[in-house]
């Protein structure tokens, strides 16, 4: 069973009071516990069952503006007083930094707001054989299947976060999982591709027969790719790799590429880096979240942030030390964003695919091609080619290229917007990308 | 050597005891304990950023029978801990019934000292030569924008308890020294990045000055970018420099060679043993026992000793890339390529330091060939779709070829290709096979190993470059 809020808050306290005692003038500590079961089948039989339970405890202390981390999964007493005083030896010999510091008091989260995210629920191993099952047997119907897998995992944890400023907070969450990967053969040649669902509440699980028909639809789909001419064109992204454009964003907004630098977007704020019918959302408070917090890693309350309004950005991701270097406040985003989406488009994903004659659609993109200081992107794809609004045939071994400053501004977005991972985004066309084929 | 029942309330008998009660109806498994010390040091703009020790000891209790594993691993190294897991081994596997396969090969080959390299250099001399990389390279002049350098060292204890007492173990030090470095030079910005690393101390690497050729090297690689024009899109002739674009072999045909693919056939590889594969002249091994390489191992994560496994041998398959689990179920024996990140994750079959060996020709004669394609001597990272065969990887330094020159340097941008296809279209293979620097990291379902690559050049016949000039 998971260990309580009791158990982790004595070895927070524990860590605070023998590092201040060994001359620690600032402490910060994390302690986890999580436990995890996890299994898989393939082709209609048990493949793997896995229990996890682990303890994580994460320790930076400071002596002035002198900083050292350490971190430890063995939490016994004689364990860790060994560890904090190494810990201690080292902040003491660090160079300073002027920017160390516990973040402000005034920027602390001061209540803990239940945001619906610990499902107590355990979905016993039996239980989750028969769901993977109904995977299996769904995903498999179609005799172009050669080979399924499934899997399903259930996540419960729990934390506390303490520093020596009085800060102490933390709660459960839970997560469960399911996935299901399908291969498809036909003429010798075989594809791949998946479903996957995850919810921090069991009943809001997809169903098993819709994760396996999904993933055996999408690997026959695939069957039989062709490799196109380079061209110049239209690139529409599938909802599922979409999200990958906001990720960029915020690895390019995060303060430390900005104070540092290292970013295409530096010196961009308050300026126009999409068309100006986007905006871009990052709200930590949605009930059953998957990036849901009340407050970030350093216990700064987050609260939700428009990142770009009206294609204007108008924030970057700071959290305590680069906000410092950048004199700006922490705006809770020390761990990155939490549930970051574009706020929906208002073309239907049809009249989307019908707004040119002729598109390439991306449903995977394999690398990693994308270069955050100069904004240079170019990855492997594979898709469909789109004419006259119908999906007509599968492509494969392809790149598609471009630079994110140019691709932001000629994004458009489709209306079907739907909130399944933490990252979100609708199905997007960005226009004028270069294919590079045969 | 790490006593891993120190400490605890139980010793290693009752631990013995346990995991031969624990697996007497099964084919195989093990208990895997595992003592891990790691550190990280990293400067960055100017100031040592952060210092992190990192200390994390647990076990991997594993039970297989015919297909199905069954795992459990925990911190908390306790009778009632073993036992718990011990009881949710056995219901997972109470319907099956195997016969506990003894066999393990013994050796007493090292390739690695038991040295501890966090502990080998203070932790002065290790703020020292940062500050010293940040000197010397923003020494360079006022181009240099931005100066990144780490050290990361670990030390690994591990000890394999099987069904019938026989206990193995292993120490493996490994260490990594990464600079990186941004310049910026009218309004555009590059990067270059280099390292060095291996299972030794980190001053093996650095001694005599020589940390400062690892400063030079991405000094040098964000110099050619900042010349750098866009990249070429279309199929083109590819002419791969020697050593780490080696992690082609890695993407392109390693992955899809390692048993367990196989063995599930969703391989584009599995139906193709004894075939060829790979133009004549082609051979590629994955070698294990290189000394004080990245990705050797003295015994591989199930105990096995690893060796110099022959993938391809003038251009036919003749080997996959097994753990037991694999080796079994194919009727073969285990490489000693069973791994895996830590006692938290089970046993995969993994590669080590797979190489293509050298051939006969010059660099030279092979750039000289190429009327148009690009020169590609610098990489990111790749990535591999094991079933439809396609992989990728991402260029860091190029050039143009032009009329049997070398041109200008190009953007980084993605060459993708076909596994099964790209060795045929290797048509001259260089007489200057390298090793990586000692850098790699292979991913694969979630776990992270450290892994080596070497290649002499190749040239390619016919590759797409993923660029953005038509």
């Amino acid at each position: 069973m998971i260990r309580d809020q009791e158990f982790l808050k004595d070895i927070a306290s524990y860590c605070i009071e023998n590092s201040k005692k060994l001359g620690a003038t600032d402490v910060g500590v994390k302690v986890i516990h999580s436990v995890s079961e996890n299994v898989s089948f393939r082709n209609k039989k048990l493949d793997e069952s896995n229990r996890a339970d682990s303890f994580a405890v994460s320790l930076t202390t400071y002596i002035e503006k002198k900083k050292s981390s350490i971190n430890s999964s063995d939490l016994s007493k004689s364990n860790l007083e060994k560890l904090i005083e190494r810990c201690i030896d080292a902040t003491k010999i660090t160079p300073s930094d002027e920017n160390n510091s516990l973040p402000d008091k005034d920027l602390m989260s001061k209540e803990i707001r239940d945001l619906n995210l610990y499902d107590e629920t355990h979905y016993p191993n039996d239980k989750k054989i028969e769901f993977l099952k109904n995977i299996e047997e769904t995903a498999s119907t179609d005799e172009k299947i050669v080979n399924t897998e499934a899997g399903f995992t259930e996540n419960k944890n729990n934390f506390i976060l303490a520093n020596s400023n009085g800060f102490l907070g933390g709660y459960k969450t839970s997560n469960f999982s399911s996935s299901c990967v399908a291969v498809s053969r036909i003429n010798g040649a075989m594809e791949r591709d998946y479903e996957f669902g995850s919810t921090r509440f069991l009943q809001d699980m997809m169903k098993p027969e819709e994760i396996g028909k999904i993933a055996a639809d999408k690997a026959i789909k695939k069957l039989g790719p062709k490799k196109i001419k380079s061209e110049k064109i239209g690139v529409i992204f599938d909802k599922r790799i979409s999200k990958g454009i906001l990720s960029t964003l915020a690895s390019a907004i995060s303060a430390s590429a900005i104070a540092r630098g290292t970013s295409f977007l530096k010196d961009q704020i308050n300026s126009e880096v999409f068309p100006n019918s986007i905006n871009i959302i990052d709200d930590p408070k949605i009930e059953k979240g998957l990036g849901s917090q009340n407050f970030d890693s350093e216990g700064v309350e987050t609260n939700s942030l428009k990142l770009v309004e009206n294609g204007i950005l108008k924030n970057y991701l700071i959290d305590t030390y680069y906000g410092k270097k950048l004199n700006l406040k922490s705006n809770g985003r020390s761990g990155g964003t939490t549930n970051l989406h574009f706020e929906n488009g208002t073309l239907s994903f049809k009249d989307l695919l019908n707004s040119e004659k002729k598109f390439l659609y991306i449903t995977e993109t394999i690398g990693h091609g994308g270069n955050i200081i100069t904004g240079d992107y170019s990855v492997g794809a594979s898709g469909f080619m789109v004419e006259d609004g119908e999906l007509t045939y599968p492509i494969s071994e392809i790149t598609i290229a471009g630079n994110f400053k140019e691709m932001f501004k000629n994004i458009t977005l489709a209306n079907d917007l739907e909130m399944k991972y933490s990252t979100n985004a609708p199905t997007l066309l960005i226009n004028q990308m270069t294919v590079a084929g045969k | 050597m790490s006593n891993f029942f120190k400490e605890t309330d139980i010793d290693t008998s009752q631990a013995e005891a346990i995991v031969t009660e624990t697996l007497k109806n099964c084919d195989d498994g093990e208990l895997y304990l595992e003592n891990h010390k790691s550190e990280s040091i990293v400067l960055d703009d100017n100031k040592i950023k952060s210092s992190t020790y990192n200390s994390d000891q647990g076990y991997g209790f594993r039970a297989v029978t015919g297909e199905v594993v069954a795992y459990s691993h925990s911190n908390d190294i306790s009778k009632e801990s073993l036992r718990k897991s011990s009881d949710n081994l056995k219901d997972t596997l109470k319907s099956k019934k195997g016969t506990y396969n003894h066999e393990i090969p013994k050796t007493n080959n090292k390739y690695y000292k038991n040295i501890n390299p966090i502990e080998s250099k203070t932790f002065d001399s290790k703020i020292d030569l940062l500050n010293s990389v940040n000197n010397y390279l923003r020494s360079k002049g006022s181009i240099v924008n931005q100066v990144t350098a780490n050290f990361l060292g670990e030390h690994k204890s591990i000890e394999i308890i099987r069904s019938d007492n026989q206990v193995l173990k292993d120490d493996r030090p490994l260490v990594r020294f990464n600079v990186s470095v941004v310049l910026e030079k009218d309004g555009k910005k590059e990067t270059g990045v280099y390292g060095v690393g291996g299972r030794q101390s980190y001053d093996d690497y650095l001694k005599d000055g020589s940390w400062k050729d690892v400063c030079d090297e991405a000094f040098r690689i964000a110099n050619v970018n900042l010349e750098s024009k866009p990249a070429p899109a279309g199929e083109m002739k590819v002419v791969l420099g020697p050593g780490w674009p080696a992690i082609l072999i890695h993407e392109a045909i390693g992955h899809g060679l390692e048993g367990d693919f196989n063995r599930k056939k969703t391989s584009a590889f599995h139906n193709l043993m004894g075939q060829q594969v790979a133009s004549e002249g082609v051979t590629i091994v994955d070698d294990g026992t290189l000394h004080q390489r990245r990705g050797s191992l003295t015994i591989d994560d199930e105990g096995t000793p690893t060796e110099n496994t022959v993938l391809i041998e003038n251009g036919i398959l003749k080997n996959y890339m097994q753990d037991r689990l694999n080796a079994r179920l194919m009727g073969t024996k285990s490489t000693g390529s069973g791994r895996r990140e830590s006692y938290k994750h089970v046993v995969l079959p993994r590669m080590r330091n797979t190489m293509m060996l050298s051939g006969k020709y010059s660099q030279d004669e092979m750039i000289s060939s190429v009327d148009k394609g690009i020169f590609a001597v610098s990489f990111g990272g790749g990535q591999v779709d094991i079933t439809s065969g396609k992989f990728v990887f991402n260029c860091t330094e190029a050039y143009e070829i032009n009329n049997g020159k070398i041109g200008s340097p190009i953007k980084g941008a993605t060459l993708i290709g076909d596994g099964p296809s790209i060795l045929k279209e290797v048509s001259l293979v260089g007489n200057d096979m390298k090793l990586d620097p000692g850098i790699g990291t292979c991913g694969k379902a979630g776990q992270g190993v450290p892994v080596g690559v070497a290649q002499p050049s190749i040239l390619i016949n016919k590759m797409t470059v993923g660029g953005t000039k038509l």
